[in-house]
């Protein structure tokens, strides 16, 4: 007996093109030049770092997650993200380690992409920052030739790097925060200073999220009201106490321009409405300044993207668009 | 208790099973005699265990005095009373503050031990240092608490060359990072990636000899028979300040 | 109550109703002093003592203690024992001591020993509630020395200060801080779901119609 065939689906009935993992493979093509950018400056150093993390984070989604989840492309997003926040003189065995935790402990157990509600490479980042605190803070000295090692990038898995291949240099935002030295802002924006992997290339992230603003595949408000908040609120610090970094240098220094664009604008972990994307770059704006200028630590970026994440129900609820037509108490 | 027995009985619900309500006398006598037990039992262990604390105590302190001074061959307790430092303080000892002064084996004191706290990176930062009032040197510095992060700020406790840089430098100390430094005498090297405990121990430091100066100045210049009276011959005590030293 | 044979009041305690891995009760203490092996022994040990007296204790008064004050007079029979506890670590083992600072006077508040005073010794003869404290007190200590195992080789490399893994490990310091912590008691928690759903499974092969399927796919 054969019935009639009636297929009863839930809207949307028609899809535009866009599909998850076209978006997050566009993501991947335009951090490509992200990563060139990063081996133009670095070395083969910067190769090897990214390489480990994203194979870290790719061999975790295959093992652990759904099936085919390694195809979405949103695995590989992580594992370049995560490597682009990393020293160039990691051991890449602590790189690869970061990206399992990032995969397994930022994405998984939460129950896969779309569940998670911290960003996944941060965290990742965040647990080699508190596991590994001497090397993830070890910048390495930017004099040696271009295919130099960075650092003893080849040290064998679970072993203490060798102290004696790094010489380390200094960050512009550590030079600030220790000894009060600035730096020229040309170096900063053209990126030939010491950092992160992803922390130099500031005007080819700017071009790779001005592309993705444009096919609306990163909400353009968060990293606005990020860059706004950090200027606004750093001028006017400055202004008081000129012995304060001013707009630009904050703006350039430091891994503002990989969060803004890149992490804090992860679909998943970022607010769904216009005006709680406001608040929510508002908020990693804030504490960026806050943690800069006045915290422990030289750069924030990390924690303030981490600290929102966290807020990120709560300023969805709060921002919920009123239904047309219901007033203001059917709100509750 | 009887408030909820009625509705129960009117729901046709079995009755709940008879409780005997004890009087208040009775509730009131049984925790005061717990009480009374709990507490006797707890001060016979005290008796037995305090003695071994405080004598647990004195070792640790002892042994960061010893250390901070340079191995002394004794030393004692010297109190701070209104603004000057006394062996023979006239209130109740608990509530004042106190520094250790050390004597060599001819009866000079060749150091004064304190101890000061400050807040560092995670929380507060329990130290102890040796310090020369003669020639304002600092000795020696043990970490006694701190909770830095570990790996990084617990080298303030660890790092041998660190602790190395507290032994005769002069004050107040000056912090500068490594490959910094000149041959100047109060120089310290920080510790390259803790540099805000680092800082914080030298701050520690210098802030508790700010505040005590002068009482010491006074007491160290001050006929020496003060801390030494009772060990070193009055002859020897009033000797020139030149001789002290050998930390 | 269902009828227990005393070799259950034993054993139910150390494995199959662990207090730490499968009721999750006293993950205070389970989070915060496991750090090294020393001082997760120190704690299990101080809990254990603790659970002991309190039950036997608590067992023998059942008759005089009455309804109405039962929590207060557990609470301090508690913290009669947390106290002595607390000064016998002090005098004989002070740097350990040191270490677990106030989580020592916090036993009063672990809610193992108090469930087990509720739910057991209160009702059950001196003899039972001993092997039942003695049960738990022992599930307890392996839980936490498990758990400081874990943290101690990977977030120092050694084992009760005893380097294990070598003069080349790194150590994975966030192991050792608060966060380590939480994820090696997930991680254990993760196993043992894992290995538990995986002997239900095989005991009771469910057979759906065709085409029906339940549970957690996928994976």
């Amino acid at each position: 007996m054969e019935a009639p065939r009636f297929e009863l689906t839930a809207s949307p009935h028609i899809k535009g093109p866009d599909s998850t993992p076209r978006i997050m493979w566009t993501v991947v093509a335009t951090l490509v030049p992200v990563v060139g950018a990063a081996v133009w400056y670095f070395g083969p150093s910067a190769l090897l770092v990214i390489s480990a993390s994203t194979a870290g984070c790719l061999l975790t989604e295959r093992v652990f997650g759904p099936g085919g989840a390694v195809r979405d492309g949103s695995a590989a997003i992580t594992g370049l993200l995560l490597g682009l926040t990393l020293p160039p003189g990691l051991p890449m065995w602590m790189a690869g380690l970061g990206g399992v935790f990032a995969i397994g402990f930022g994405k998984l157990v939460f129950g896969g992409l779309g569940q998670n509600i911290f960003n996944p490479a941060l965290l990742g980042r965040a647990f080699l920052q508190a596991a590994f605190p001497e090397d993830l803070t070890t910048w390495p000295d930017m004099s040696g030739p271009w295919s130099a090692l960075r650092g003893d990038n080849l040290a064998l898995p679970l072993m203490s790097a060798d102290p004696v291949a790094t010489v380390t240099g200094a960050t512009p935002l550590g030079l600030m925060k220790f000894e009060g030295t600035d730096t020229e802002l040309v170096r900063l924006v053209l990126g030939s200073t010491g950092g992160s992997l992803g922390e130099t290339a500031a005007v080819v992230i700017l071009l790779g999220g001005a592309y993705l603003a444009l096919k609306k595949y990163l909400d353009w408000r968060i990293p606005v009201a990020i860059f706004a908040t950090v200027a606004l609120l750093s001028a006017l610090i400055h202004l008081l106490d000129p012995s304060k970094p001013g707009a630009l240098f904050m703006l350039f220094s430091g891994g503002l321009m990989l969060g803004a664009v890149y992490m804090a604008t992860d679909m998943v972990t970022s607010p769904t409405t216009p005006r709680g994307a406001w608040i929510f770059g508002f908020g990693i704006g804030a504490l960026v300044v806050l943690i800069r200028l006045w915290g422990g630590l030289p750069e924030g970026v990390m924690y303030s993207i981490l600290l929102m994440n966290a807020l990120v129900p709560f300023i969805d609820r709060a921002t919920k668009p009123r239904l047309f037509g219901t007033g203001k108490e059917a709100m509750a | 208790m009887s408030e909820h027995k009625l509705p129960m009985a009117e729901s046709g619900a079995p009755p709940p099973p008879v409780q005997v309500e004890s009087s208040s006398v009775r509730l009131v006598g049984t925790l005061a005699a717990a009480g009374a037990i709990a507490g006797l039992a707890i001060v016979l262990v005290f008796q037995w265990a305090r003695p071994r604390i405080e004598e647990h105590q004195a070792r640790v302190l002892a042994e960061a005095v010893t250390e901070v001074l340079g191995g002394p061959e004794r030393w004692q307790t010297v109190f701070l009373e209104s603004g000057s430092l006394t062996t023979a303080p006239s209130a109740d000892t608990a509530g004042l503050d106190r520094v250790y002064v050390g004597y060599d084996v001819n009866g000079d004191p060749v150091g004064i031990a304190l101890v000061a706290a400050e807040a560092g990176f995670q929380d507060v930062i329990r130290l102890i240092f040796g310090y020369d009032p003669g020639s304002g040197d600092v000795l020696g510095m043990k970490v006694l608490e701190s909770k830095e992060t570990p790996g990084l700020g617990d080298k303030i406790e660890k790092d041998s060359a660190f602790i190395g840089e507290f032994a005769e430098v002069g004050s107040p100390i000056r912090g500068v990072k490594k490959g910094r430094a000149t041959d100047a005498h109060e120089e310290v090297v920080m510790i390259t990636g803790a540099t805000i405990s680092s800082r914080a121990v030298i701050d520690i430091i210098n802030h508790r000899l700010d505040a005590l100066r002068d009482p010491l100045g006074r007491f160290w210049s001050s006929p020496r028979a003060l801390g030494a009276a009772d060990a070193a011959s009055p002859a020897r005590a009033s000797g020139s300040t030149s001789t002290r030293g050998g930390a | 109550m269902r009828a227990t044979t005393p070799r259950e009041d034993l054993l139910r305690g150390i494995w199959r109703e662990n207090p730490v891995l499968v009721q999750l009760l006293g993950l205070c203490p389970a989070l915060a002093v496991t750090n090294t092996v020393a001082n997760s022994l120190a704690m299990g040990i101080a809990t254990f003592f603790v659970l002991l007296g309190s039950s036997v204790l608590v067992s023998s008064l059942k008759r005089w203690i009455p309804k109405e004050v039962r929590i207060s007079a557990y609470i301090l029979i508690i913290a009669t024992f947390v106290t002595i506890a607390d000064l016998v670590l002090n005098a004989v083992v002070p740097d350990i001591h040191k270490a677990l600072g106030a989580f020592i006077a916090l036993i009063v508040v672990n809610c193992m020993i108090l469930g087990r005073q509720e739910a057991f010794a209160s009702r059950r003869p001196v003899g039972r509630a001993i092997l039942d404290a003695v049960g738990t007190g022992f599930g307890f200590l392996i839980a936490l020395t498990l758990m400081g195992s874990f943290r101690e080789v990977l977030g120092n490399g050694t084992f009760l200060g005893v380097r294990v893994l070598g003069e080349a490990f790194e150590p994975w310091i966030i192991m050792i801080l608060p966060p380590g912590g939480f994820f090696t008691l997930g991680v254990i928690l993760l196993a043992f779901g894992w290995w538990k759903e995986r002997k239900v499974e095989q005991v009771r092969p469910r057979r759906w119609p065709h085409g029906v399927t339940t549970g957690v796919g996928g994976a």
